[in-house]
C-alpha cells in the first residue's frame, strides 16, 4: 500500500473518507426528512440509499481494507438474499419482512462485537497489551501500520462493544420471533411463563449484564462471551414471545430503535462517525416512531413490554366470549348487494382480512360498481388497521383507490352517523365497541372506528374466530349487524356479481 | 489525538445525532409510519461498515472471518432489502395521483353517468 501514487493516497486519506461520511449522513438526514412527508417520501428513500452507497464506498477506501474476496463474498450473499426477498414479498407480508431485515441488522452488530472480542478481548480491563491495542484504535484513523505506544484498549471501547453485543442479540432474536408470529409460524397469541414472566426477564437481563461486566473487567473467556450472547438471545425470545400479535408493529419499531442504538455503540467502539450518526438517528427517530405508534393504539410502551395483551387480558377475553349468547345474523351475497345498492352512503372499513385475501382490487371493483349507481363511497382507515400503520393505505393505493376517498379515523368517525351501510372487510379489533363501552376489556381505551353508529353494518369475515388480540367483538352480536362469512376476496366478488344483476 | 477527546468528540456526535433524529420525525402522518420504519430500518444497515472495517484487519482467524462474512451478508441484506422494500411501499403512494388525473372518470365522481 505504501507505493501507491499520490492521487490514491489522497483518496485514501482520513480527511477524504470523513468528508464522504459527512456527505453520507447529510443525505441520511435529508432522506429521513423526505420520508416524513407523503409527496417527498419516494425521493427521500432514494437519497438515503445513495448516502448509504457513498458510506460503503468511503469505508472500502480505508488503506487498511483487505480480504477483498471475503468482502465480495459477504456482499454477494447479502444481495442474493436481500434483493429477491424484497422484490417478491407480498404487500401483506411487508411487516414481517421489515422485522426480518431489522433482525439481520441486529445479528450483524452482535457478530461484529463478537469478532471484536476475539480480536481484542484479551486487552479488556487491562493496561498492558499494547500491541493488540494498536490494531483496534487505528481502524478509525487509517494508520493501521504505524505502531503507536499508547495505553491499552480504553475501557469504554469494551463497554460499548459489550452493550452492542447484548442489544444486537436481543434485537436479532426478538425480531425473528416477531417475524415468526406475523408469519404465523409461531402462534400470534401471547406465550408466557405467566406471573413468573417478569422475574424470568429480569433474571436473564441481570445475568447477561453480569457476564458483560465480567468481560469488561477482563475475564478473557470466549465461552463467557458466547454465554452472554445466548443469555441476550433468550431475553429477546422471552420479551417478545409473551406479546400479542396486535402489539407487534410497536415491538418491531422498538427493536428497530434498539438496532439503531447498538449500531451507534458499535460506531463508538470502532471510532467510526458514520456508524455513530446513522445508528443514533435511527435510535432516536425509532423511539419517537414507537411512541407515535403506541399512542395511535392507546397502549403504553411499558405495558406492551410487560406482557402485552397477555396474562389477565387474554383470560378476560376468553371468559367474555362465553357471556355473549346473543344471536349472530348471517346474510348472503345477494342480500348484501341489495342493501348496498339502495344505500346513499357506504363506508368501507378494511382490515387485515382484506390484506390477507388480497381483496383490495375486488373491493375497488365493488365500489366502482356502487359509484356508478350514485352511492357515495369512502374508506375509513384505522391507524393500525392491518398489522402496521399505513398498511391499508398502501394496499388501497395499489388498487387505484382515489386518495381523497381514504378517511383517517378522526375524520371518518363523525360521519358514521349519516352512513347507511358500513362494510367491514376483515377488520375486527379496530371496530370493537368494547374499547369504548367495556372498561374490563383489554383493549378498553383504544380509539376505534365507530361503525356501530351507522344504520347497518355488514361484516365480511371468515369465521367467528376472535381477532388478533384474541377477544370477542360485540359488534357481531349487534342486531343491526349482519355477517357474511367467507374469504374476503370471493365474498366481495360475489357481491359485485350480484350487484350487476340488480 | 488524546483518547479522552476521541471519546468526548464521539459522544458529542452521538448526542447531536440523537437530537436530529428526534426533530426529523417529530410529526409524521400515520400513513407513513410503516414506510418510515422501513426506511430507518434500512439506514441502520450502516452496521455493514463495521463488518467491512473489521474484515480489513490483519491477523484474523478463520472462525473470525466466517463470522464477519456472515455479518457482512447480514448487513447487506439489511441495507439492500431495506431500501428496496421501502421503495416498493412508496411506489404505491407514488402511483396515487395518476388515476385521479388521467384515468377513467368513474374513479372520481362517477357523475358523467
Amino acid at each position: 500500500m505504501s507505493s501507491l501514487p499520490l492521487a490514491s493516497s489522497f483518496l485514501q486519506s482520513e480527511s477524504f473518507i470523513y468528508v464522504l461520511y459527512i456527505v453520507a449522513f447529510s443525505m441520511f438526514i435529508q432522506g429521513l426528512r423526505g420520508l416524513a412527508g407523503p409527496t417527498t417520501a419516494v425521493r427521500g428513500n432514494r437519497i438515503a440509499a445513495v448516502g448509504m452507497a457513498i458510506a460503503v464506498i468511503a469505508t472500502l477506501l480505508y488503506p487498511s481494507e483487505g480480504n477483498w474476496g471475503l468482502i465480495a463474498l459477504g456482499m454477494a450473499i447479502g444481495t442474493a438474499v436481500g434483493v429477491p426477498a424484497a422484490r417478491n414479498v407480498k404487500m401483506t407480508a411487508m411487516p414481517q419482512m421489515v422485522a426480518l431485515f431489522n433482525g439481520v441488522g441486529g445479528g450483524a452488530v452482535a457478530l461484529i462485537s463478537w469478532v471484536e472480542f476475539r480480536h481484542h478481548g484479551s486487552t479488556y480491563g487491562s493496561k498492558t497489551h499494547e500491541a493488540s491495542y494498536a490494531i483496534v484504535h487505528e481502524l478509525g484513523t487509517g494508520l493501521a501500520h504505524v505502531t503507536v505506544t499508547q495505553p491499552a484498549l480504553p475501557t469504554y471501547v469494551a463497554i460499548f462493544s459489550v452493550f452492542a453485543a447484548i442489544i444486537g442479540s436481543v434485537s436479532f432474536w426478538g425480531s425473528n420471533i416477531a417475524f415468526g408470529k406475523l408469519q404465523e409460524i409461531i402462534p400470534g397469541r401471547p406465550i408466557s411463563f405467566g406471573s413468573a414472566q417478569q422475574a424470568v426477564n429480569l433474571v436473564l437481563l441481570v445475568l447477561a449484564v453480569a457476564a458483560g461486566v465480567d468481560l469488561i473487567a477482563g475475564a478473557n473467556s470466549e465461552l463467557l462471551f458466547i454465554g452472554m450472547l445466548i443469555l441476550a438471545a433468550l431475553l429477546g425470545n422471552a420479551v417478545v414471545l409473551p406479546i400479542g400479535g396486535a402489539d407487534m408493529p410497536v415491538v418491531i419499531s422498538m427493536l428497530n430503535a434498539f438496532t439503531g442504538l447498538s449500531a451507534a455503540a458499535t460506531g463508538i467502539a470502532l471510532n467510526n462517525p458514520a456508524l455513530i450518526v446513522a445508528g443514533m438517528i435511527v435510535g432516536a427517530s425509532g423511539s419517537i416512531l414507537t411512541n407515535l405508534m403506541a399512542t395511535a393504539m392507546n397502549r403504553s410502551i411499558p405495558a406492551i413490554v410487560a406482557g402485552g395483551f397477555g396474562g389477565g387480558g387474554a383470560v378476560e377475553g376468553a371468559s367474555g366470549a362465553g357471556e355473549h349468547e346473543g344471536t349472530v345474523r348471517s346474510t348472503s351475497a345477494a342480500d348484501a348487494a341489495i342493501q348496498l345498492a339502495y344505500a346513499n352512503r357506504v363506508v368501507v372499513v378494511p382490515g387485515y382480512g382484506m390484506a390477507v385475501a388480497q381483496a383490495q382490487h375486488a373491493v375497488r371493483e365493488l365500489t366502482k360498481e356502487l359509484e356508478k349507481r350514485g352511492v357515495e363511497v369512502s374508506y375509513a382507515i384505522h391507524p393500525v388497521a392491518g398489522r402496521m400503520p399505513g398498511h391499508m393505505n398502501v394496499l388501497l393505493a395499489e388498487a387505484d383507490v382515489p386518495y381523497d376517498q381514504l378517511k383517517e379515523m378522526d375524520d371518518a368517525n363523525p360521519e358514521f352517523q349519516r352512513t347507511d351501510v358500513s362494510l367491514v372487510i376483515g377488520a375486527n379489533d379496530v371496530t370493537n365497541p368494547a374499547a369504548k363501552n367495556t372498561p374490563s376489556s383489554p383493549i378498553y381505551g383504544m380509539p376505534i372506528l365507530e361503525v356501530s353508529d351507522s344504520r347497518s353494518v355488514i361484516v365480511i369475515k371468515r369465521s367467528m374466530n376472535p381477532g388478533f388480540a384474541g377477544i370477542e367483538n360485540e359488534l357481531y352480536f349487534d342486531p343491526k349487524t349482519s355477517m357474511l362469512f367467507g374469504d374476503a376476496k370471493s365474498a366481495v366478488s360475489e357481491i359485485t356479481a350480484e350487484l350487476a344483476q340488480i | 489525538m488524546i483518547l479522552g477527546s476521541v471519546l468526548t468528540t464521539n459522544l458529542a456526535i452521538l448526542v447531536l445525532a440523537g437530537f436530529i433524529g428526534f426533530v426529523v420525525i417529530s410529526k409524521v402522518p400515520n400513513t407513513l409510519h410503516t414506510p418510515l420504519m422501513s426506511g430507518t430500518n434500512a439506514i441502520h444497515g450502516i452496521v455493514l461498515l463495521g463488518g467491512l472495517l473489521l474484515l480489513g484487519l490483519p491477523l484474523l482467524g478463520a472462525f473470525s472471518k466466517v463470522l464477519l462474512v456472515i455479518a457482512v451478508a447480514f448487513g447487506t441484506i439489511n441495507v439492500v432489502g431495506g431500501f428496496l422494500v421501502t421503495d416498493r411501499m412508496l411506489e404505491m403512494f407514488k402511483s396515487k395521483p395518476k388515476p385521479k388525473g388521467e384515468d377513467d372518470d368513474g374513479a372520481d365522481g362517477g357523475a358523467p353517468k
